[in-house]
């Protein structure tokens, strides 16, 4: 053995400087304003306010039912708070009509969940080309670019399975391309490891943000996982239905 | 970690110097914390003295001592013993952590403040781990991890707490 393994920064070095870059000057794209919203009786925003800036990953953590995966939907536009405001860009989300939300949903954002989000009766390629359909693309050309992401994402030769031919992680990282493809300026996701064992869920988040950092692409990521938070440039902890203020409502 | 039984698994590996064990323990487990010379020769003094290790003559060269050390049979039957020994299943406990949420409770200050600020720098220290990871090699990534998953251990016990405050302040307050 002649080379010991060395360097200069090993990982016992304590203390340092942050790695992630400091976004604090960047544009605010996505925010909420003191977003309230209870299902029947039951509460789960209760003056919830976050920004999030251009570019920047953030993680959004909490204990099970704080109100973080409502808060996310509100931000999406997938749940229109009861009060509060919800902004993208420069545009109020909340005050838009439902058929203006899902049309800008389907053009700007993208999503990856937990799992179980793969149409079965479609192929990995055709599933991954689907949002670019929606929105309108030729289909040579929403295939075109689906193909694209299978060697980006290690599925090379998967583009013509279905979803029960899929492993976890390679169904989990279809659907991560899906979520891209459209090149979204913002994606949501949704405990996207949840369902994999910690090797493919290291993979997705390896690959997830690598991809969104090329891309430019901000990401708003809801986890109870402290591993895949640790992706983020920073974690929002979410409790009671509020953005605890030491983790940075205002950012 | 046991000093003595990591350098002789180091030295099984063929006879080597004192400086080149010293080199090796720094790169493998040293980690920030590189073994002192005069440990390193008073501890392989020792195991010769104790039938672990042979010294050889010292060499004529100028420098620090040069004197090649081999294991011998009964180093080796230690090694071995211990390589098949589970560490203590006892993890040395973030018991500053442990303390100052107590304290905080008996003294009804904060706990749920210290904690999240706790949490806050035990998410930081993921991060650099994890971006570490990306850049380092596979035995940076393996230590990594290592920590890593301690530290969430650590934050899995953070939140456990956070959630039972009010039971603790009344189990230790008089």
């Amino acid at each position: 053995m002649d080379r010991p393994h060395g360097g200069p920064a090993g990982p016992a070095r304590q203390g340092g400087t942050p790695v992630t870059a400091d976004r604090t000057g960047a544009a605010k794209i996505v925010e909420a304003r003191g977003l309230f919203l209870s299902f029947g009786e039951t509460p789960a925003l209760r003056g919830a306010s976050l920004v999030v800036r251009q570019g920047e990953i953030v993680a959004v953590m909490g204990p099970s039912g704080s109100g973080k995966s409502t808060l996310l939907h509100c931000l999406a536009g997938i749940l229109v708070p009861d009060e509060g405001q919800v902004w993208f860009g420069g545009q109020r989300l909340d005050a838009l009509s439902d058929d203006r939300r899902s049309a800008l949903r389907r053009d700007r954002f993208g999503f990856v969940f937990q799992s179980g989000q793969l149409v079965p009766e479609l192929t990995a390629e055709e599933n991954v080309a689907l949002p670019l359909l929606l929105s309108g693309t030729r289909r040579g050309a929403a295939t075109t670019a689906a193909r694209k992401w299978f060697p980006t994402l290690g599925l090379d030769g998967l583009e013509g399975r279905r979803s029960g031919e899929l492993s976890g992680g390679q169904a989990q990282r279809v659907a991560l391309a899906r979520g891209l493809v459209a090149s979204p300026e913002v994606l949501f996701a949704d405990e996207p490891t949840g369902s994999l064992d910690s090797m493919s869920g290291e993979l997705v988040m390896d690959l997830l943000t690598a991809a969104v950092r090329e891309q430019g692409t901000t990401v708003v990521l809801v986890t109870h996982d402290a591993r895949v938070a640790a992706y983020a440039d920073r974690e929002v902890i979410v409790r009671d239905g509020k953005v605890s203020t030491l983790s940075g409502a205002e950012a | 970690m046991s000093v003595p039984l990591t350098l002789l698994g180091l030295l099984e590996r063929g006879p080597s110097h004192g400086y080149d064990l010293k080199r090796d323990y720094d790169a493998y487990f040293g980690r920030g914390k590189p073994l002192r010379y005069s440990q390193v020769y008073a501890t392989l003094s020792r195991l010769a003295r104790d039938g672990k290790a042979v010294a050889g003559p010292v060499e004529q060269e100028a420098g620090p001592e040069r004197r090649r050390y081999v294991i011998t049979a009964e180093g080796m039957a230690d090694v071995q013993r211990w390589l098949a020994e589970p560490a203590p299943p006892e993890p040395d406990l973030q018991s500053e952590l442990f303390a100052k949420v107590v304290l905080a409770l008996m003294l009804d200050r904060p706990a749920n403040g210290y904690l999240d600020i706790q949490r806050a720098a035990h998410l930081q220290r993921m991060r650099e781990l994890t971006e570490l990871k990306r850049r380092g090699d596979t035995l940076d990534v393996l230590l990594a991890d290592h920590i890593i998953y301690r530290l969430e251990a650590d934050l899995r016990w953070i939140d456990h707490t956070a959630a039972r405050l009010d039971l603790l302040a009344r189990a230790v307050r008089r």
